[in-house]
This record gives C-alpha cells, sequence and structure tokens, in this order.
C-alpha cells in the first residue's frame, strides 16, 4: 500500500463517475453510471485519512466498517473489501448505487470538511461488481438446519436481508411475493437506467443457491393469512416486508382524468412490464412521444419518473415541485442528472387543479407560484402561495410522485396486528416485534416510505430478534 | 404455472375455464377476482372467479375474448398452462338477508352475477335473477340460474328469446308490478350498470355494482383501478370491486376504461399478424 501523508491524500480530487453521455443516455435504458475500473478505485482509496475515530462509519445506517474495507481496495484485496461490507450490509452492489451517500456516510466524511468527500458510495459499488463480474461470489456458510421455519412476507430489501441472515443460521426459510418478480421496488420502482435488474437477479439468485424458497404470486392475507401460516401451515415466525404501497394523490379536482398516473403505476408499467417495448409486451402505457409531461414531487420517485418519461421520447418532462430544490429528498446525483437530461425544473410551483377535455383527457394543468416562509414540522421552510400568480401549463400526462401511504392489506385480515393512525405497523425498535406474537416487522411498512439502506437494517435487526424468538421461545 | 383442467366454449366467442389452483380454490368467496398473466410477455388482467371447488382445488373463469390477452387465452386448450393466477382479490360480496334480492347479469356479467345469487339464496333471501343477451345463442348459464332462483327471467336484446328488450326494462316491470325489492346487484357492461342505477334510483332500492377498471397489480400499489365513488377516489382492487350503484361516476369508469382503445387495437393487429405468420410457418414445414 502506498505511504502517502494526510496532506498528500487531500490534493488528490475526488474521482468522477463515468458516466454515459447526457443526450445519448437521455435516449436509452441502459445504467448511466459505469463505474469504476480497478486504476481509479485504487486512486480513490488512496484519499482516505484512514481516520483514528472514522465519522464515516457513524454517518452509515448500519455502520459498515467503510474504513476498514477502503483500506483493504487500497491493498488491492478487493474481495477481502467486499467481504467486510458484506459483514453489515448484505446487498452492497444495490446500496452503493441507490443509498442517498450525500446526507449519510460521505456528509460525515471529515475530508468532506474541507473539499469533496471520499466517494464511499462509488467504491463500495466498485467492489460489489467486482466480485459479481468475477463469477465467484462466495455463497456464505449455512449453520446445519435447526428445523424451524420462518415466513418472509415481500421479497424487496427487507425481506430479502432478513431471509438471508435466517438461512445462514439454518433455519427453513420462504419468501411470499405478491406479484409475479421478486425484487419489490427494486423491481417495479426504481429503473434500469439506476440499478440494472440483473443485480437485483443475482442478488436472488444467491439467495435460491442458499436453500431460500420463494413463492410469488402469493398475496399473504387474501391466499393465506398470517395466523394460518403459523397455525395450519407450520411457520414458526413470520416477518412483515410488505412495503410501503398505496399512493397518495393531492386531493385536487382532475386527478381521475386519463393521462393522470402515479409513479408507482407509470414506473411499474415500464420497468416491470416493460411497456417501453409496447406491443412486443402486451402492456401498454399512454404515448410519451413529443409529450408535454410533468411530474409533481421532488423525491427519488419523482425524478426516476420524469427520466423514464424523457426516455419514453416526452418533448418536455418537467418536475413540478412546491419547494426549492434544497428542501428536495431525492438523492443528489438523481438532480443532477435529470437536469443534465433535459429535465424543465418548474419550482416552487404548486398544482391546483387538472383540466380535462370533453373525454375527460387530460389537456392542462393550473399552478400557482409559491414563496418559502417559516420552517414547518419537519424543519422545513413552509411553502406559502403567491396570490395572483396562477397560470396554466399544457400537459398530456402528469404523473403524481408525493409518496405512498401503507398497504391496508395485512392489517385488514390480520387484526391483532397493532397499526398506527398513519397505518403504519407498529413495532419494537429493538426487535421489530410487531403486537402479535411471533410476527416482526420491518421496511417501508413500519416507517413510511424511506429508503433501501435503512429497510435492509430493520430486515438484519428482525433475523436477530426472530433467531433469538425460535431458539429460545422468548417473547 | 397453473394448469387449465377444462376448456370449452359456451357461446360465441364466450368459453370457460377450470383451473388448477388449489389455494386460491379454498380461499375464494363470492365477488372476488383473480389476475392473471398468461405468459412472461403478458399483460396482468383482473377476471371474476365464477365459481370455485375447493375439493377439486380448481376455480372457473368465464371469458369473452375481445381484446388480446382475452382472444389469446380463449386459444388455449385443457392442458394448457397460464403462467401466473393471483388471487383470490378484492372485498367478497356483502351477503346477507335483505329479503327480496335481484341479481342482473348482462353479457358475460351473468357468469359473474351467479354465485352471487346462489350466496344470496343460501343466505335465505327470495332470489330474482334476470339475465341478459344480445341475442338467443348468447345466453349463458340459462339452467344454473333456474335451478337458483325463485324467480328467473332471460331477456334478448332482438327478442328471439325470453322477454324481448333490456334488463332494465324486465326490473322495470317487476317494480311496477308491486314487487318488493330490498336489494339489487347488477353487473355487465359499464351502460347497463349505469342505466340499472338510474332504474333503482328513484325508489331508494340499495343496488350494487361489480365495476371493472383497468388494473396492473391487484394489491394496491398503482392506483391505476381508481374509480369515483361518492366524489371520492377509491381503489377498486382493494376497496371493491363492489360499489354502491347510485354514487359511482359511471362517465369516468367509462371515459377511463377507454385510455388505452388505440393501444389494445394496435395490440390485436399485432397479435392477429403474429398468428398468421404462425399459421404459414406450420403450413410450410408440413
Ligand atoms: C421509484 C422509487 C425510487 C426509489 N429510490 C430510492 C433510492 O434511490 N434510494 C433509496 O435508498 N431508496 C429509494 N426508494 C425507497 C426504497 O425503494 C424503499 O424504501 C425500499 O424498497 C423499502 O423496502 P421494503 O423491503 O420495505 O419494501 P418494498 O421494496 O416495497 O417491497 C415490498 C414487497 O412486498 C410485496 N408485498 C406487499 N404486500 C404483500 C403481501 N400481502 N403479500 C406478499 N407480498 C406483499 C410487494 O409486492 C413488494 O414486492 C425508492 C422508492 C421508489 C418507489
Ligand atoms: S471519514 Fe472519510 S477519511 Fe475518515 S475513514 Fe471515513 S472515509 Fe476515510
Ligand atoms: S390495480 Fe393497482 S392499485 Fe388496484
Amino acid at each position: 500500500m502506498q505511504q502517502l501523508t494526510a496532506k498528500e491524500r487531500m490534493k488528490i480530487p475526488r474521482h468522477p463517475m463515468v458516466e454515459q453521455d447526457p443526450l445519448e443516455r437521455s435516449r436509452n435504458f441502459l445504467e448511466v453510471n459505469q463505474g469504476y475500473d480497478v486504476q481509479l478505485a485504487k486512486e480513490e482509496a488512496l484519499r482516505c485519512l484512514q481516520c483514528p475515530k472514522p465519522s464515516c462509519v457513524e454517518g452509515c445506517p448500519v455502520n459498515i466498517q467503510i474504513k476498514d474495507f477502503i483500506t483493504l481496495i487500497a491493498e488491492e484485496d478487493y474481495i477481502g473489501a467486499v467481504h467486510k461490507i458484506k459483514e453489515d450490509n448484505a446487498l452492497p452492489a444495490i446500496c452503493g448505487r441507490v443509498c442517498p451517500q450525500e446526507q449519510q456516510c460521505e456528509a460525515a466524511c471529515i475530508v468532506g470538511k474541507r473539499g469533496e468527500p471520499v466517494a464511499i458510495g462509488y467504491l463500495e459499488r466498485f467492489v460489489a461488481d467486482y466480485e459479481r463480474e468475477s463469477g465467484n461470489i462466495e455463497l456464505p456458510k449455512i449453520a446445519p438446519d435447526t428445523g424451524k421455519k420462518i415466513a418472509i412476507v415481500g421479497s424487496g430489501p427487507a425481506g430479502l436481508s432478513c431471509a438471508n441472515d435466517l438461512r445462514q443460521l439454518g433455519h427453513d426459510v420462504t419468501v411470499f411475493e405478491a406479484l409475479h418478480q421478486l425484487g419489490g421496488v427494486l423491481v417495479y420502482g426504481i429503473p434500469e437506467f439506476r440499478l440494472p435488474k440483473d443485480i437485483v437477479a443475482t442478488e436472488i439468485d444467491g439467495l435460491r443457491k442458499m436453500g431460500v424458497k420463494f413463492e410469488t404470486d402469493a398475496i399473504i392475507g387474501r391466499i393465506t393469512t398470517i395466523d394460518e401460516l403459523m397455525q395450519e401451515e407450520g411457520f414458526d415466525a413470520v416477518f412483515l416486508g410488505v412495503g410501503a404501497g398505496l399512493p397518495w394523490f393531492m386531493g385536487i379536482p382532475g386527478e381521475n382524468l386519463v393521462g393522470v398516473y402515479s409513479a408507482n403505476e407509470f414506473l411499474t408499467r415500464v420497468n416491470l412490464m416493460k411497456a417501453y417495448n409496447f406491443p412486443n409486451e402486451d402492456t401498454p402505457i399512454l404515448d410519451c412521444q413529443d409529450k408535454n409531461i410533468a411530474v409533481f414531487g421532488g423525491g427519488n420517485t419523482a425524478m426516476d419518473a420524469v427520466r423514464t418519461s424523457k426516455r419514453l421520447g416526452a418533448k418536455h418532462a418537467y418536475i413540478i415541485y412546491r419547494r426549492s430544490e434544497a428542501e428536495m429528498p431525492a438523492r443528489v446525483e438523481e438532480v443532477k442528472h435529470a437536469k443534465e437530461e433535459g429535465v424543465e425544473f418548474l419550482l416552487l410551483t404548486s398544482p391546483l387543479e387538472f383540466i380535462g377535455d370533453e373525454e375527460e383527457w387530460l389537456c392542462s394543468v393550473k399552478v400557482q407560484k409559491m414563496e418559502l416562509g417559516e420552517p414547518d414540522a419537519s424543519g422545513r421552510r413552509r411553502p406559502v402561495p403567491i396570490e395572483g400568480s396562477e397560470y396554466e401549463i399544457e400537459l398530456d400526462i402528469a404523473i403524481v410522485a408525493i409518496g405512498n401511504g401503507s398497504n391496508p392489506l395485512i392489517p385488514q385480515t390480520t387484526p391483532d396486528i397493532e397499526v398506527s393512525k398513519r397505518g403504519t405497523i407498529v413495532v419494537d425498535d429493538e426487535t421489530m416485534k410487531t403486537s402479535k406474537k411471533g410476527v416482526f416487522a420491518g421496511g417501508d411498512i413500519v416507517t413510511g416510505g424511506a429508503t433501501v439502506i435503512l429497510a435492509m437494517g430493520a430486515g438484519r435487526k428482525a433475523a436477530a430478534a426472530i433467531h433469538d424468538y425460535v431458539t429460545n421461545g422468548n417473547w | 404455472m397453473y394448469k387449465i383442467i377444462e376448456a370449452r366454449f359456451l357461446g360465441e366467442n364466450i368459453k370457460k375455464f377450470e383451473i388448477e389452483a388449489p389455494k386460491i380454490a379454498k380461499r375464494r368467496k363470492a365477488g372476488q377476482f383473480v389476475i392473471i398473466r398468461l405468459d412472461e410477455h403478458g399483460e396482468r388482467i383482473p377476471l371474476t372467479i365464477a365459481d370455485s371447488n375447493p375439493e377439486t382445488g380448481t376455480i372457473t373463469l368465464i371469458v369473452q375474448g375481445v381484446g388480446k390477452t382475452t382472444q389469446q387465452l380463449n386459444m388455449m386448450e385443457s392442458g394448457d398452462e397460464i403462467m401466473d393466477v393471483v388471487g383470490p382479490l378484492g372485498v367478497p360480496s356483502h351477503i346477507e338477508k335483505f329479503g327480496t334480492t335481484v341479481s342482473v347479469g348482462g353479457g358475460v356479467g351473468t357468469a359473474i352475477a351467479y354465485p352471487t345469487a346462489v350466496a344470496m339464496k343460501e343466505a335465505g333471501n327470495y332470489v330474482i335473477t334476470i339475465n341478459g343477451a344480445r341475442s338467443k345463442d348468447l345466453v349463458l348459464l340459462e339452467d344454473e340460474m333456474k335451478s337458483i332462483s325463485d324467480e328467473a327471467y332471460v331477456t334478448t336484446d332482438d327478442g328471439s328469446y325470453g322477454f324481448h328488450g333490456f334488463v332494465t326494462q324486465k326490473l322495470q316491470e317487476l317494480i311496477d308490478q308491486g314487487k318488493q325489492i330490498d336489494f339489487v346487484l347488477a353487473i355487465g357492461p359499464i351502460p347497463m350498470m349505469r342505466a340499472i342505477a338510474e332504474v333503482t334510483r328513484p325508489y331508494n332500492i340499495k343496488t350494487m355494482v361489480s365495476l371493472n377498471p383497468i388494473m396492473v397489480d391487484g394489491t394496491g400499489m398503482c392506483g391505476g383501478c381508481r374509480v369515483v365513488v361518492d366524489g371520492v377516489s377509491k381503489f377498486a382492487c382493494v376497496d371493491g370491486p363492489e360499489f354502491d350503484a347510485h354514487k359511482v361516476d359511471f362517465k369516468n369508469l367509462m371515459d377511463r376504461n377507454k385510455m388505452y382503445a388505440k393501444k389494445e387495437h394496435e395490440s390485436l393487429e399485432h397479435f392477429h399478424e403474429e398468428c398468421r405468420l404462425e399459421k404459414k410457418i406450420k403450413e410450410i414445414k408440413e
């Protein structure tokens, strides 16, 4: 390993991500970020100061041993590095791509105090890709069979990581998924150009090889209730990682006009059902070619939807957001990419009404300009309408991306699971236990729409508690 | 994969399928539906479960070939397999002893009205069924309906069989005769359901309709199935599919259901072209 002084390390500029050209990529669905090569990764690793008390680790929601894995990269032990990450994070190839690093590890990195932080996310992604592309991902050791059966409901990051840990501990694990494809938001929500589906498939394949069983088309609550799983099918414990689901609409007039989609529907049609390849694929989507399309919201879902509409040929692709850019919850990189690809941002602008024709096809949206007032409960400055600033924007398609409520299916069919007023499942913070014996929950169904890393972390926390419960019977 | 155990045409373009789906068969209640996907390129479409048999582990679907997927399905035979069948979805029909109930089925909707009529009978109601079709050869489940009804009527638009006229006219006639009707469930084409709602509205007869908006997931995740009921958006897949007929915005449903008309046409053309090609290849091979 090269011996450099801290000063020398600080002098090395951050290595930018290798990206597809913006104009080119705004017309294809291939991944935008191309990843570091070995050389870039090694050089970026040299920027790390090897802090004795690494603040980056504190910034990471699951406390990945960041300093240690970066050291291993500098020592050219890439496989060692990925193993180090996997001690805390089951899905590094995914998190390296979709985590909001600028709010987590990289926000805390000491190098960032004076310049740009170490590119921790890019390095995480690099080692995970290195391992996958090497073709021999080492499967973890599986403990001898315990004879305990665990049901995991939902195959998003929470469910997958929970399944992973429990299987390693020797339990018999079955994952039930409502849709025909596994992966949750990772496959139906987040587009290919940000997270190639192959990567998710590789993770699931790994779990299969470890002996995790999967059942698709299985909506728990409908096809089998949780009580039946435990009483009739012999499951000793159940983990609920069913995600947020249930998209919110804005409650303004015209929201049911033809041409108004939820982001979930728009993205599901394109990602899961491959509507971009209609009629070779049966699922249609309204024509986007040369159309005016607006997405309402400022999170990752909004950025994904608007960039997808651009790729489907939109003439104007707008983000309409009622606060300013500083308040946008989306990853900074996504906002940057969206701008480079020609997305038009109408900030401090709020929709009042969708206007349609006689046949209820969307024609335009009436909006109003806003200004920022006092901070609200979330700490963000509250947008206040400016009187007389209303105007109309011609639109063919509107996509609402203002977040999701909780899916009522499980609570409806399992009344003894306590839910909050917002419909989220109430759990013990440490053990992820619900109010029903033997049932645990984690991920978006507990937190409301959050992040992949938090869902992953919750799945692992629950796995530890489930192991304890089925082994020692403690509740 | 879900195996087709039996498939046979009931009438022109209307086919009945028995499909192996033991878990769904066990749980399913009247009024619920499944979402199917024929193959890996398939779209997800909802189909109401007409009947189920927990012993044989099968469910019954009755399918009218209108779009690409239903036409392709109707070309399938016993022994063929459907890639995905998900369910049972939706809130089951509300069954209760109302007194006198009328089940109105229009076209293939009759097949869907049937199981609820059975359940209403079992609950101790005096059950009247009105079974509407365009003409005689399109009348579905006549014998089945008769066997469970206290009064069974068949109507045909062209008068080729039974009562000459629409189901609405028959219902109006019953009301005019002074029959005390406590509950109406209407299932069929949207214009028919809307017309039934208008017949019963002046008499304040509780009327439910089973709605068929475009769906994707069927789990409440996409919101594509939203319908306006009493001025509020509802997700038909989790809140429905049955709603109070007097509160449904039928125009919105009709307009939304036309959303992909152009696309559906394109998809069908593409499918027919593929079928022609396949046939040609077969001919050349032979
Ligand atoms: C478009 C989009 C972009 C996003 N981008 C990012 C990002 O860049 N970075 C980030 O960190 N986070 C992002 N998020 C948020 C992140 O994806 C979620 O926080 C995370 O996926 C939650 O994981 P989960 O396992 O709790 O649930 P999900 O991923 O939602 O998975 C739940 C699964 O459970 C299934 N299910 C539901 N009900 C049942 C049932 N009754 N029976 C069986 N199965 C059921 C669902 O079909 C689904 O597959 C994004 C979200 C969206 C929608
Ligand atoms: S805070 Fe930054 S410099 Fe310090 S160990 Fe973490 S990544 Fe390296
Ligand atoms: S079909 Fe997607 S929410 Fe109902």
